[in-house]
């Protein structure tokens, strides 16, 4: 198997969907490249594990097909795909020993008993539970159980892409960290495609190579971290990634201008007219600046995060955020300036790039 | 961390105690008192000691009827529990036939057990029963009066339509709790039906299965108004079981010491062997290797 191509895939868990509410997952055209470790980003309910079900088999997609390298899956059972899915919740077989679990997938699937024998022993070392593989599995901890739910994935020879479904939820933050390292030491070793559904974006930033932001059912963003965080494409994506998020204000925008109440905001391009756009920008690129210098503000509080300060000021009744150092001195009368590279212009949400 | 040790606390649960006192305790002791002594009636009372229980445990009619009630007890859990797992396993998980099967898996349960012996009763006649009837015509004749066998397929019958939907609907409890990430860990894991079966369902109804074993031994092994309604321990002895034989010791012959030390033995043994499922099912399944 090479890559998994999402042709216009789409789901409802309705029979007959009629309006766009009815629809989990709306359209969704996309590429998964062999290999690469992906995080899939979203609040809850914006169809993260919809997608993620239907990549895997549990799911068959209302619409569209589902292509593994060149072959069609759409219709193919979970067992019967190259792909394995480690969940929120640690699933573990009770009844059975650490050893048992981590052999459930390949006796189903009929491997000889010696083979299995040493992918489990091998599984058992990678995996750091060697001296407890006779035990039986309900009796460890969360973070072991999740680490036998990732095994019984990793142990078969055809798995080529692992789907994770928010999968330290439950683990504690210490504990966390340990997995998060070797998930990533594993997936450089194996090099598996990795698809990884959180809610964290500190977890989505430090393990994918790319970020998929997903909001209400679509696709917002596709990009690496360093593209989400300088052109949001939504300002969903604005505001949930960062923190703080992105400023977004009410503006309309003509040419080279936006205007904002009265004041004008210069932009870095020319802009087709629109009476209701939004403009965008993040805090790290606003600067406080005496009065008169740039937009007259209120700075309403100043919250100290240790590394830096965020101002938080109030622009014609809209909030704005500005990050601050540490040491840099703030004037009793301020003003913000933004700059106009990074200032980002939004219709009905989306990003609007300025005319050529 | 040093637990708070307050004796004061023993008043919060003498509401508790005063209650079991009452309806267990005192009439459990009352039976006790009858079962050493001898009356021949007018309140007088003499002191029998042992008397009655090596009578009772030596007593023919003892045995035999205490073998009848583990036969039963057997073929009931035999029967029912297995049943109870395939219906609740073949019932609904979402949609209208939900209600429409919890309903009809409770009906039984609210009937009375004199009403479920009369309809049996009256169902397996063979003059006007539907049953009796319908299976006479296949040249069947069923008569659970006169033949021993077709008295216990009734009193059987009887209790599996009556009692099997209590397991179904602890199991039906137990199988809709199992969150669904188990089911979609199997398909992946390449499991067949009888593996989910086997390696998710069954652990997970353990506890259930427990309670659902442990509630239809004890019922079944004081079973006695179905059998008293429709074959009155009939025909012959043969389905006379140690709570019809103690009613009519105790009632009919008005032997109230040999009838308490026989109700202690019963009880006793009831105790025992609910201890005993209960520990077997409990320890099965426990690491070993660690002792926890």
């Amino acid at each position: 198997m090479s890559r998994i191509v999402l042709d216009g895939i789409a789901h409802s868990y309705r029979s007959n969907p009629q309006g766009a509410a009815d629809w989990a997952l709306k359209e969704v055209n996309h590429v998964w490249e062999d290999g690469q470790a992906y995080a899939l980003l979203g609040p809850s309910g914006c169809g993260k594990t919809t997608l993620l079900n239907l990549i895997s088999g549990l799911l068959t997609p209302s619409r569209g097909r589902i292509l593994f390298g060149d072959s069609d899956v759409t219709d193919m059972p979970p067992e019967a795909r190259n792909i394995a899915q480690v969940f929120q919740f640690p699933v573990i077989y009770d009844t059975m020993s650490v050893f048992d679990n981590l052999a459930f997938p390949l006796r189903n699937r009929r491997v000889p008993e010696a083979e299995v024998r040493t992918r489990v022993e091998e599984m058992l070392r990678i995996i750091d539970l060697q001296d407890k593989a006779k035990r039986k599995a309900a009796n460890l901890s969360a973070d072991e159980k999740q680490k036998i739910s990732l095994g019984r994935g990793l142990v078969r020879s055809d798995v080529n892409a692992i789907l994770f479904d928010e999968p330290l939820t439950v683990i504690d933050p210490h504990m966390k960290w340990v997995l998060r390292s070797q998930l990533k030491h594993l997936h450089k070793r194996f090099g598996f495609t990795m698809i990884y559904v959180t809610h964290d974006q500190t977890e989505a930033l430090t393990f994918a190579d790319k970020v998929v932001v997903m909001y209400e059912g679509e696709v917002v963003q596709f990009g690496t971290p360093e593209e989400l965080f300088e052109k949001p494409r939504h300002t969903f994506v604005g505001y949930f990634i960062g923190s703080p998020g992105m400023n977004v204000l009410p503006a309309s925008v003509d040419g080279r201008e936006a205007i904002l109440g009265g004041n004008r905001i210069s932009l870095s391009g020319s802009y087709e007219r629109a009476v209701t756009a939004e403009i965008g920008v993040r805090p790290e690129f606003v600067r406080v600046a005496r009065a008169g210098e740039g937009l007259p503000v209120q700075i309403r509080r100043v919250e100290d995060l240790g590394r830096f300060r965020v101002v938080r000021a109030s622009l014609e009744g809209h909030e704005v955020n500005a990050v601050v150092g540490e040491d840099q001195e703030l004037p009793a009368e301020a003003s913000l300036v933004f700059d106009p590279a990074r200032v980002n212009v939004y219709v009905d949400s989306h990003l609007v790039e300025p005319r050529a | 961390m040093e637990k708070p040790w307050n004796n004061k606390a023993w008043f919060l649960v003498l509401p508790v105690i005063v209650l079991v006192a009452f309806s267990a305790i005192i009439p459990l002791m009352t039976v006790v008192n009858y079962s050493v002594q001898d009356t021949f009636g007018n309140n007088v009372f003499f002191w029998a000691g042992t008397e009655w229980f090596e009578e009772t445990l030596q007593s023919e009619r003892f045995w035999a009827a205490l073998g009848r009630n583990l036969v039963f007890s057997f073929i009931i859990l035999a029967i029912e529990v297995p049943l109870g797992i395939a219906v609740a396993l073949a019932m609904p998980r979402k949609g209208i036939g939900v209600p429409v099967c919890l309903v009809l898996m409770a009906l039984p349960l609210l009937i009375p057990w004199n009403v479920v012996g009369t309809i049996w009763q009256v169902f397996g006649r063979i003059d006007i029963g539907l049953l009796g009837r319908v299976l006479a015509d296949f040249g069947i004749y069923y008569n659970y009066t006169q033949n021993p066998l077709h008295a216990w397929i009734t009193v059987i019958v009887m209790d599996v339509w009556h009692w099997t939907s209590l397991v179904v609907l602890l199991c039906y409890a137990g199988l809709v709790s199992i969150p669904d990430a188990y089911y979609q860990a199997a398909r992946i894991d390449g499991a067949s039906r009888w593996a989910v079966f086997r390696y998710i369902q069954l652990p997970k109804l353990k506890h259930v299965l427990l309670i659902a074993v442990l509630l239809r031994f004890m019922d079944s092994f004081m079973i006695y108004t179905e059998p008293f309604v429709v074959t009155g321990g009939g025909p012959g002895n043969t389905t006379t079981f140690l709570s019809i034989d103690l009613v009519k010791m105790a009632i009919g012959q008005f032997d109230l010491g040999p009838a308490a030390a026989m109700s202690i033995i019963y009880f006793l043994i009831i105790l025992a062997l609910s201890y005993v499922f209960y520990t077997v099912m409990t320890q099965t399944g426990r690491d070993r290797e660690t002792g926890r």
